[in-house]
């Protein structure tokens, strides 16, 4: 797309000015490098080889460098569960999520004309109040002897006879907590979408519905690409839900490193634990964009 | 395409009627358009056009009134069920698939077999075959153009409508793009109908053209004959320029209406007068005009109708010279010279005469005053240079 222009005058920039221009782009990126440098690469280095030590004899909470790659197989084969615990809460709170949010985005996109800020707005309020504010709140509305369990339970809906403490509760929770993060970029992309493209579709022989799945839904995949993975990821690896919703039941990956970490102060465990949770997360996340076919969208 | 015979029916319209709360912006059209002409329906933005094709295409529900193609009713078909497509305004391609799926939707959606080859003669057709597996977003505007249009006309549907379709183009490639739509019309045969602001364009292609006016039809037929003979002053403005003089009718003789203005008289043929009353306009097309010296008036004809004034205004433009010619009555009037002879310009300042024969003139309604029809913006620029000139005066 870029033409080469010639210059007015026709010559070439001085070769000082060529050298200045490329080293003003190395000033303006070593802020941001720093950074990275700072609080991403060298912690991650430092968590890796925390999870490669072993203990020191007789005393806990204490370790020495090592190689021990044991950690890694001991650490999988104890909590092999919550990981796979993890991964199914959250993978069904992400459809979940994606089921509430794919109409709503939609109709503020399209419907909601004046509407639409107001909407919008809505669905950013409740990140005003903290996360773990709103989970404890969530305790109140799904208590045992609050009007949604009662009226379920009326109903003979619930298998336990109640929601809070078992994995209802948790699922709700990562679903509720997540939510913004899957409507925002659905919106986005598909407020993107010409409505014309649409008409076109249903002029072109297209049922609502062909149209719907034969233009709609592939053009609105960026947004369905960004926002599951903006909800999976967080979700896969939280564990204030699981903590303030579930019970011991359902302890989720990121209970266990928590405990691993602050109660057991068993470093290497809860290193090795954090690395196969990212790993796992790279090498699912990586399977699915290649699958959407989006990764020049993301 | 057709080695089937296929019946194309009529694309009739009764009463349809289109209200956006009180506004009606289509107001009760009747219309048939034949089956495989090109129709254009021409008017200015909100005159009603688009809404009409967008009630046929079945994207806007009307108020009231039919739609039938032959005899078929098809007001109550949605938009999905209408053996009607259409080009849009801006094309409206689908991003997410190649040039061959865009072309391939409608026949993929009906279930029809042999897709492959129909798409690939459709983009021979418009001459895209190379560009089958590349995006819309990497074809020129002319090219997306054509695949919108193969898009439309793969499904051979009984009416192609078309949505501004050359809007977006420049100029040179809307010429060759109007030459290049005709040629598919007369290859497929299908109805055509082509909605469209410029005049010039609905004349070039149409083989009907209707000047739509406030939701109603001001004028339908062949472009020559609407041009020659406009019935309102709606249309003799809209379509190319007009000479309109306002008088009152004086009487017949012959044959002739004869209309006194500015105390003058002018004769129009009868059948060329569409108004009863006596507040008449006496009109005439600019290239009608020939213009003559004051010394030469000995050579206009005896019966033609002649006015003498003088140039205020000469711009040349490589085919013709076009004059702005003050009347006594302090009218402007405007003459095209095509430019035949070297040399034998009038000058500003010129006393001339001008003059036409009758039977290029015509009678209009002189109840609404000369400049309906007339771009707004025209309107304002001749009033900014009256107060100009006066200025100029008074210094």
């Amino acid at each position: 797309m870029a033409a080469a222009v010639p210059q007015a005058g026709g010559q070439a920039p001085p070769a000082s000015v060529v050298q200045r221009k490329s080293r003003t782009g190395y000033v303006l990126l070593f802020p941001g490098m720093a950074w990275l440098a700072v609080f991403f690469a060298i912690p991650l280095v430092t968590l890796f080889a925390t999870s490669l030590q072993s203990p020191i004899e007789g005393r806990t909470g204490r370790y020495k460098p090592g190689l021990e790659i044991g950690n890694y197989a001991s650490a999988l084969s104890e909590y092999w569960p919550q990981f796979l615990r993890s991964f199914l809460y959250a993978g069904v709170a992400t459809v979940l999520a994606l089921a509430i949010a794919y109409p709503l985005a939609y109709f503020i996109a399209f419907r909601a004309g004046k509407w639409r800020s107001l909407m919008l707005v809505l669905v950013i309020a409740p990140s005003f109040a903290s996360f773990l504010l709103r989970t404890y709140a969530w305790k109140t509305i799904l208590a045992d002897e609050g009007p949604i369990t009662s009226t379920l339970n009326a109903l003979h809906l619930l298998p336990d006879g109640r929601i809070l403490n078992t994995w209802i509760a948790v699922i709700a929770g990562l679903t509720y907590n997540f939510l913004p993060f899957m409507i925002l970029p659905l919106y986005a992309a598909l407020e993107k979408i010409d409505p014309r493209l649409i008409e076109a579709a249903s002029d072109l022989y297209a049922s609502p519905q062909t149209a719907f799945r034969k233009v709609t839904w592939p053009l609105s995949m960026p947004g369905v690409v960004a926002g599951t993975l903006l909800t999976f990821i967080p979700a896969a690896g939280d564990y204030i839900n699981a903590e303030l919703l579930g019970s011991p039941k359902n302890r989720m990956i990121g209970n266990e490193i928590q405990t691993n970490f602050i109660e057991y102060r068993d470093y290497p465990t809860a290193s090795a634990l954090s690395f196969i949770l990212m790993t796992i997360i790279l090498v699912m996340v990586f399977t699915y964009i290649r699958r959407a076919g989006t990764e020049d969208l993301v | 395409m057709s080695d089937e015979t296929r019946q194309v029916d009529d694309l009739r319209m009764t009463s349809l009627t289109k209200k956006f709360g009180d506004h009606a912006a289509v107001d009760d059209l009747t219309l048939t358009i034949p089956a495989g002409s090109f129709f254009a329906l021409l008017g200015a933005s909100g005159c009603g056009k688009t809404t009409t094709l967008r009630m046929v295409a079945g994207l806007e529900d009307p108020t009231s009134g039919s739609i039938f193609i032959g005899e078929r009713d098809i007001t109550h078909l949605r938009a999905f069920e209408r053996p009607v497509n259409t080009v849009f305004q801006s094309y409206a391609l689908f991003p997410h698939l190649d040039i061959f799926e865009n072309v391939a939707f409608g026949l993929r959606r009906r279930g029809v077999k042999d897709v492959k080859a129909t798409v690939e003669s459709m983009l021979e057709l418009v001459e895209l075959s190379p560009m089958a597996r590349r995006k819309p977003t990497q074809l020129s505007g002319g090219q997306q153009q054509r695949v919108a249009v193969a898009r439309a006309l793969i499904n051979r549907p009984d009416v192609l409508l078309l949505d501004e379709p050359l809007g977006a183009l420049d100029l040179k490639l809307r010429r060759q793009m109007q030459i290049e739509l005709k040629r598919i019309q007369v290859e497929v045969g299908t109805t055509f109908v082509h909605v469209t602001h410029d005049q010039e364009e609905a004349m070039t292609m149409a083989d009907t053209v209707a000047v739509m006016n406030s939701g109603r039809i001001e004028q339908m037929g062949h472009p020559a004959d609407i041009y020659e003979l406009p019935r309102t002053v709606f249309v003799a403005n809209f379509l190319g320029q007009a000479n309109l003089i306002v008088g009152t009718r004086a009487g017949n003789a012959g044959a002739d209406v004869v209309v006194s203005s500015f105390g003058q008289s002018f004769a129009v043929p009868s059948e060329r007068v569409f108004a009863a009353g006596s507040d008449l306009i006496v009109g005439v097309r600019p290239e009608k005009i020939t213009i003559l010296d004051l010394v030469d008036a000995g050579r206009v004809p005896e019966h033609h109708n002649r006015i003498t004034g003088r140039v205020t205004d000469v711009s040349y433009t490589g085919v013709s010279t076009q004059y702005l010619v003050k009347a006594p009555w302090e009218q402007e009037l405007i003459v095209f010279e095509q430019n035949v002879v070297v040399g034998d310009r009038s000058e500003v300042g010129d006393e001339v005469v001008l003059h036409w024969s009758p039977k290029h003139t015509f009678g209009l309604d002189g109840s609404s005053g000369t400049t309906v029809g007339v771009d707004p913006e025209v309107l304002e620029l001749e009033a900014v240079n009256q107060s100009l000139v006066a200025d100029d005066a008074e210094a």
